[in-house]
């Protein structure tokens, strides 16, 4: 396998996008990250989605987006992983470069969760959960993190307001990041009034329905200098999966994939927990921030509320998450999002993050999109320097 | 959204927690596997769950979908069964705030959705505060 | 004068189970809708249960029928007939046996079907299972009397139309728990209640309902079965009349030349109201939950239209340890939790979306 860097970067807004449908959205990020790579075309062309053949009607996604991105022609294919799309796009497109088969490969993230009635867009996350023995008993996405978050307090002795620092940290971070759908801080006081969901998980827990498409263009290491950007360097890319009910968890509060899945990033990159000086996790709840930190060795076993509470998580502290808002502030457009989180830490990486949320002299980087309740996990580490 | 025939097609599961036992390992499973996820074995023999169970871990829902609307609010709970397997279901004829992880619950069948006034209704388990 | 009902094979109870939803409306309640404050015994009943927003008559009925299975402690395979007594089954055209019999592991090889008579649908399911074990079409039935009633918001029976009932598996003698001394039922065109097809709500004729129709049956299938069988009041340990309220079994039993004690350990209408086609078994299982062996029971039906079945019983040695397998009558009736009118009215679908 031969290293592949990213040399191009796209993102709408994440909004309430009422004027663009799908192909808009995605034409738009597609067209700025091939503006900033200077391309006209690319070999193979890959779209991480979840819900637009049961939102939108409209499956055949792929296609319809290349061939309005000005690209008909070009090999295309949707990649669908629940909420971990857009990072199994991301990973397809890296493999296609790493194997030789494409020279310069784009992926783009793209999700319409506005087109249709909130009770569809609810009952369609839904799907990423076991549609016989979850979902048909009544249980809503927020649910299951509601049953993870229950559990969580009960073992470890948390109360619920423990986890305000979680949403803070988002939130002061999104007011930075002009592409963040909620730009305004959240304080603790607000955390603990917010109405309830699915006890005990409140809406200031869960990440917001929204729009939005972000875009990448990778290449090879032989074609790098080709393209006018710094190139940003993918150290490793690696997916891995759990059962897809909660229920069949030995562990549920164990993400194995998460640990499966960092462990054979930090292999395949040599690198360690050390090294990574940023993290854009999947922060769809605040139970996700903490089980994605500790299954991913960043905090031991119920450690991560208490951490995150003492400033560890902040944008000034040991181990910065969500540096643009995270799921939770800049907003969760479910196929979009994993490309969302690897454009924002290739900004991080090249220096060109907003001053505010900019990590000092950032060099290594980890983003980790997770499909469903931890059922698909895919961690990337990006590097500035190519190891 | 399920039609008839999927519904149908669930019945045993649904009415009487019909799952699977390894005939290798002895692992019982519900739902009902084709291959053991412990050991891999193809050799599974219908088993069927008692029903008996206590709970790992609930939540009340007070936002849902249409179909469940009507019930709102509900509590939907991990349940340890007694033969090892975990499983989602609503609980039933309890107050929201009566529950505690570890209840001791039993399977009663119930009804869990129907499709509109005219169409069909779905029958199946969910869990109340031991009786039996 | 016509014979007993009796058949050629002895025949019995062998199993016996109640099921009683967890909600009680308070009479109370009703009528501080509907009529302002009343003093608590002009109502006819203290309480009325009602269902969950989950269960249904085909819900009620599977967990009756368990604890009856349990009871009995046969094996599901070996009942060959499910019949159920109702005027609440969920579906007009679908046998609520159908899923009560999947449900509890008798299908396939079993004969399903729905009975109707109003309050006594029960104990025509109990009798046609009398039959059919006594002429040796098969060794066990499963009968199931179960109602979710609904009475019209406002009217009188809304105070008492409650949901409960009761499963017996009939089987030989030789098994049971409870032998069958003999039957009778009594039946004329008496229109004192009907629900036409389509409707969500009975009619009913007030006054008339009580002298033409409940007295007058509940006393001839009475006189005429223990005539033919040669018993008197004093004869039995306890008496069970379909229970509308407190007050009718009360009189019924006065016109027959019962006592008070013998009504009292069957009548559960005070404590749930009118379960229809429930009410009469559910009184029988909670006399059962008592009975010693030796213990003559009759128990007495009433549905409207009209008629009355008459069962005559005889507990064995048998009830001591089965009565034990399954939760008592009045742990259901215990289990209750007051709801108000307007979680009652959500419940049972009485609020209208304009």
């Amino acid at each position: 396998m031969r290293p592949v860097a990213i040399v191009g970067v796209g993102q709408t807004p994440v909004r309430e996008h009422w004027d663009a449908g799908l192909r808009e959205l995605a034409v738009q990020a597609v067209w700025q990250a091939l503006d900033e790579s200077g391309r006209t075309s690319v070999d193979v062309f890959y779209v991480g989605n979840m819900l637009s053949g049961t939102l939108t009607g409209q499956e055949h996604l792929a296609t319809l987006i290349a061939e309005y991105a000005g690209l008909a022609g070009v090999e295309a294919v949707k990649a669908e992983a629940a909420c971990g799309s857009g990072a199994a796009a991301f990973r397809q497109a890296m493999l296609a470069v790493a194997s030789g088969a494409a020279e310069v490969a784009l992926a783009v993230g793209v999700e319409k969760l506005t087109e249709t009635s909130t009770h569809k867009t609810t009952d369609g996350l839904a799907s990423a959960a076991d549609a016989d023995y979850e979902t048909a008993m009544g249980i809503s996405f927020v649910a299951l993190n509601a049953l993870l978050m229950r559990r969580y307090m009960h073992e470890y002795g948390y109360r619920k307001a423990d986890f305000a620092a979680f949403v803070e940290v988002a939130h002061r971070n999104a007011v930075h990041n002009p592409n963040a759908m909620f730009r305004h801080p959240v304080t603790r006081e607000q955390y603990e009034r917010a109405k309830i969901v699915a006890d005990p998980v409140n809406l200031l827990d869960s990440s917001p329905i929204a729009d939005g498409a972000s875009a990448v263009v990778l290449t090879s290491l032989e074609r790098v200098k080709e393209f006018p950007t710094v190139p940003v360097w993918v150290a490793a890319c690696e997916v891995s999966t759990d059962t897809i009910a909660l229920d069949n968890r030995e562990n549920p509060l164990w993400l194995k994939a998460a640990e499966q899945s960092v462990r054979k990033a930090l292999k395949n990159s040599g690198l360690t927990h050390r090294d990574i000086q940023l993290f854009e996790l999947h922060d769809a709840f605040s139970i996700m921030s903490a089980l994605s930190l500790e299954g991913s060795g960043f905090a031991e076993k119920g450690e991560a509320v208490k951490l995150a509470d003492e400033g560890y998580f902040a944008i000034d502290g040991t181990l910065p998450i969500s540096t643009f808002g995270g799921l939770k502030a800049r907003g969760h457009p479910v196929g979009a999002t994993g490309l969302y989180q690897i454009v924002e830490a290739t900004l991080q990486l090249r220096g060109e993050a907003p001053h505010s949320i900019q990590i000092p002299d950032a060099r290594t980087a980890m983003a980790q999109n997770i499909g469903g309740s931890g059922a698909t996990i895919i961690t990337t580490i990006l590097t500035k320097e190519r190891l | 959204m399920m039609g008839i025939p999927g519904n149908w097609r669930l019945r045993k599961q649904r009415y009487q927690l019909a799952g699977t036992r390894c005939r290798d390992c002895g692992t019982i499973h519900f739902p009902p596997r084709q291959v053991c996820p412990r050991c891999k074995n193809r050799h599974l023999s219908d088993f069927k769950l008692s029903g008996k169970g206590t709970v790992y871990s609930y939540t009340t829902i007070y936002q849902t979908t249409p179909k469940f609307q009507f019930f709102v609010p509900y509590v939907v709970a991990l349940i340890d069964l007694e033969e090892g397997p975990r499983i989602t279901a609503q609980l039933t004829d309890v107050d929201p705030e009566a529950v505690t992880i570890g209840m001791p619950v039993e399977m009663v069948l119930r009804k869990i959705s129907e499709q509109g006034e005219r169409g069909l209704i779905h029958y199946g388990y969910k869990f109340r505060p031991r009786l039996r | 004068m016509a014979d007993v009902l009796k058949p050629e094979r002895p025949v019995g109870i062998v199993g016996y189970g109640a099921y009683i939803p967890r909600y009680r409306l308070p009479a109370r309640e009703i009528a501080r809708i509907w009529r302002g404050t009343q003093e608590a015994e002009v109502l006819p009943v203290d309480q009325k249960s009602v269902p969950g927003p989950d269960e249904d008559t085909i819900t009620m009925a599977i967990e009756a029928a368990e604890n009856a299975l349990m009871r009995a402690g046969i094996a599901p395979e070996v009942i060959r007939a499910v019949w159920i007594g109702s005027e609440s089954h969920p579906y007009a055209v679908k046998p609520s046996g159908t899923i009560v019999a999947q449900a509890l592991g008798i299908t396939p090889n079993v004969s399903t079907a729905d009975f109707e008579f109003a309050c006594k649908a029960g104990t025509e399911a109990m009798q046609a299972g009398f039959g059919f074990v006594g002429g040796r079409m098969a060794d066990y039935v499963l009968t199931i009397a179960m109602d979710t009633a609904q009475g019209r918001p406002g009217d009188a029976l809304e105070y008492t139309a409650a949901a409960g009932g009761a499963a017996f598996v009939i089987g030989p003698a030789e098994h049971s728990l409870a032998l069958l001394e003999g039957a009778f039922s009594y039946v004329t065109d008496t229109p004192d209640f009907f629900r036409r097809a389509h409707q969500l709500y009975p009619e009913h004729g007030h006054r008339f309902t009580g002298e033409p129709a409940y007295f007058h049956h509940i006393v001839h299938a009475a006189q005429k079965l223990m005539e033919g069988l040669q018993r008197r009041p004093p004869d039995y340990a306890a008496v069970v009349f379909h229970q509308p309220n407190t007050k009718f079994p009360f009189k019924v039993a006065k016109m027959l030349g019962f006592r008070e004690e013998q009504v009292r350990t069957g009548l559960l209408a005070p404590f749930i109201g009118n379960t229809y086609a429930g009410a009469s078994p559910l009184g029988l299982t909670a006399v059962l939950d008592l009975a010693r062996p030796g213990d003559r029971i009759l128990v007495v039906s009433f549905g409207s239209g009209a008629g009355s079945d008459a069962l005559s019983f005889q507990v064995t040695e048998r009830i001591e340890e089965r009565r034990t397998r399954a939760p008592l009558t009045q742990t259901y009736i215990q289990r209750a939790k007051s709801i108000d009118y307007a979680t009652y009215a959500k419940w049972r679908n009485k609020i209208v979306m304009h």
